[in-house]
């Protein structure tokens, strides 16, 4: 753990925050850091790699990563807490990301979002209670000329209407 | 040979691109592409005159004579921006005791109604690599990053196999073509954030930091990324520089139309409510019209153009008038306008200005930094007062208290470009548009109170 923020946590609190990163995440984050100048560079892909195993990054393996990066808990903190595709909270098996940008808009993103509202009882940044899915805006996903347009996990979906919607979310179980 | 597996199928840039009528000679972006957009890997790449614009630039020319070629041709920024690459690069410190720096490929496509380079990246990750290699001669660069944005899970596993197809073959490492010129490539993904693409804040981001755009002076080109002269440019930007070091600069300059200061073609598209929305590679200088009806197959039935919005989220709401425009700078530049990424989004009169502006700046106040106070505080006054306009309950003075918040977030008064371009189609909507933002006042006599609607101020 750095010392950093061991400094500043009783021993009780080091305890619960104890985090293992598994030898696999240990090994392909010091790869990566390879690929830069400095660690620090790799502190972004590294908290891409711990969110693999939960789907989210949890307060304890900050620490975790701060050691392997030899940065302080608190820049990786900051880190984390910037970019959105690092969820800081429990979310679904699955991630919908449902294009909210203009082109999305004018041709129906509100009707979709009223879609999975009704049919999933969840709006954006919820997660239904069977934690199947988390709904999350997402910037523009690119894909404008067929839209409107989602991604479900890495999947990427175009063309979607009220009608269509539901089938494609069926898949994903 | 590899163990990244490419995405030969199924891509999502397989679109107009792929079936439009295009040449060698006059269609060098695209007329490689294959109609079923299966992705150019290197043998096929190389059998369509790939890699010779690199072997010219390397073997024959000076980095100096790349960047004055380049500069000559008068390749701008197709990010959005427009500057002048062979300007950028005339900028690049390099010299004795100047240690070498990077190449950055700005790839984090993320302007809304922008889908370009994913389908660059996607279908011919070969083509932006050698425009990356050139690049990096001109600029005595020793490494490149090519910083994509985390969505792109194609673009991201073709590239990589790309980048791996060059260093077997000896086009990316040591003593490239035999010259003892060094350069290798990486493939970095974000993960989020619209304010990576500016281009401070991408290095910023690079190094594994907040992505909070940097002060400059000093340019990125004198001290970018660790320190080093650093340059940064978007992917159609260098997936041009190919083809004019292979074919030339009078071949370059008789691409686009009369009129044009822009020179050479650009990705276009037209989307929204028009018939067959696409992307389309395109000489400068072609009409705003042109593309619509000619390409896009004009508005869909029954629908009236009410306005249009040339190039992404950034650029102003213009008028059905402007529909004659010339798609170059200076065509935009003559009405006080920019045209962006040329990424057309048509609305029809079913579309409410008020909304759609709404619309961009929830994402633009979203996406700000927080680093600046217009920015970070204007932008979501200015959501909170579209909110009430567009309930029909907007209070006389709201539309003018917009109009400061135009002028305050505008050019000067950030560190970056963000705000001056999330406020900038608002400012044009209100010029063009004004009787829609009028209808959502409410007829009263109270005067707005600038203290209540400030988000941090009053009753949120």
């Amino acid at each position: 753990m750095s010392s950093l923020y061991s400094d500043l946590i009783t021993s009780d609190r080091a305890e619960a925050l104890k985090y293992e990163l598994t030898e696999e995440e240990r090994a392909e984050i010091i790869a990566e850091i390879g690929h830069y100048e400095n660690p620090r560079a790799a502190s972004i892909e590294a908290l891409k790699i711990v969110q693999k195993r939960q789907g989210w990054v949890p307060d304890e393996a900050i620490p975790a990563v701060a050691e392997v990066l030899g940065i302080p808990a608190s820049d990786v903190e900051g880190v984390a807490t910037f970019y959105s595709q690092i969820f800081r909270q429990p979310v679904g098996r699955h991630i919908i990301r449902l294009c909210d940008s203009m082109v999305c808009f004018i041709n129906g993103y509100e009707t979709l979002r009223g879609k999975i509202k009704s049919e999933l009882g969840i709006d954006v940044g919820q997660t239904t209670s069977d934690d199947r899915f988390t709904l999350i805006p997402v910037v523009c996903l690119g894909n404008c000329d067929k839209s409107p347009a989602m991604m479900v996990d890495d999947d990427t979906y175009s063309n979607l209407s009220p009608d269509n919607l539901m089938s494609v979310l069926e898949a994903y179980k | 040979m590899s163990l990244i597996t490419p995405v030969t199928s199924g891509l999502t840039s397989l679109g107009t691109c792929n079936s439009m009528p295009r040449a060698p000679e006059t269609h060098p972006l695209t007329w490689r592409l294959n109609d079923d957009a299966s992705p150019i890997f290197l043998d096929e790449y190389r059998s369509k005159n790939g890699y010779e614009g690199a072997r010219r630039a390397l073997t024959e020319l000076t980095p100096d004579q790349v960047a004055a070629e380049v500069k000559e041709a008068g390749i701008k920024g197709r990010g959005g921006a427009g500057f002048p690459a062979g300007v950028k690069w005339s900028l690049t410190m390099k010299g004795e005791g100047i240690p070498r720096g990077y190449l950055l490929c700005n790839a984090d496509e993320m302007e809304p109604n922008t889908y370009k380079d994913r389908m660059l990246m996607e279908q011919q990750p070969h083509l932006l690599i050698e425009g990356m290699i050139i690049a990096a001669y001109a600029n005595n660069s020793y490494r490149g990053y090519i910083f994509l944005r985390g969505e792109y899970v194609h673009a991201a596993a073709n590239l990589r196999y790309a980048v791996e197809e060059a260093r077997a073959a000896g086009l990316l490492g040591k003593d490239i073509f035999g010259t003892g010129f060094d350069f290798d490539l990486f493939v970095h993904t974000g993960a989020g954030r619209y304010i990576c693409g500016e281009e401070t804040a991408l290095i910023n981001s690079l190094e594994g930091k907040r992505a909070n755009p940097r002060a400059k002076p000093p340019f990125p080109g004198q001290s970018g990324a660790w320190g080093k002269p650093t340059v940064v440019n978007n992917v159609e930007t260098l997936c041009n520089v190919p083809a004019v070091m292979a074919n030339g600069i009078e071949w370059f300059h008789g691409l686009c139309r009369e009129g044009s200061e822009d020179h050479g073609t650009k990705l276009m598209g037209f989307t929204g409510k028009v018939r067959n929305p696409g992307l389309w590679e395109l000489p400068f200088g072609i009409t705003a019209r042109e593309v619509l009806e000619d390409y896009a197959g004009g508005m869909r039935d029954g629908l009236k153009l009410k306005a249009f919005q040339p190039g992404g989220a950034g650029t102003d709401f213009l008028p059905a008038s402007n529909i004659d425009i010339q798609m170059c700078s200076n065509g935009f530049g003559a009405i006080r306008s920019r045209m962006g990424t040329a990424l057309a989004l048509a609305m029809d009169e079913t579309c409410s200005i008020v909304s759609v502006i709404r619309n961009i700046e929830e994402f633009m106040a979203h996406e700000s930094c927080g680093w600046c106070t217009p920015c970070r505080d204007g932008l979501p006054w200015s959501v909170k007062l579209l909110r009430a306009i567009e309930a029909g309950e907007g209070r006389p003075g709201d539309i003018e208290l917009l109009e400061e918040i135009v002028h305050n977030a505008g050019p000067g008064n950030t560190f970056c470009a963000l705000a001056p371009g999330a406020i900038s189609p608002l400012g044009s909507a209100i010029r063009y548009f004004r009787d829609e933002f009028e209808a959502g006042i409410r007829s009263s006599s109270v005067q707005a109170s600038p203290a209540a609607a400030h988000p941090s101020l009053g009753t949120a």
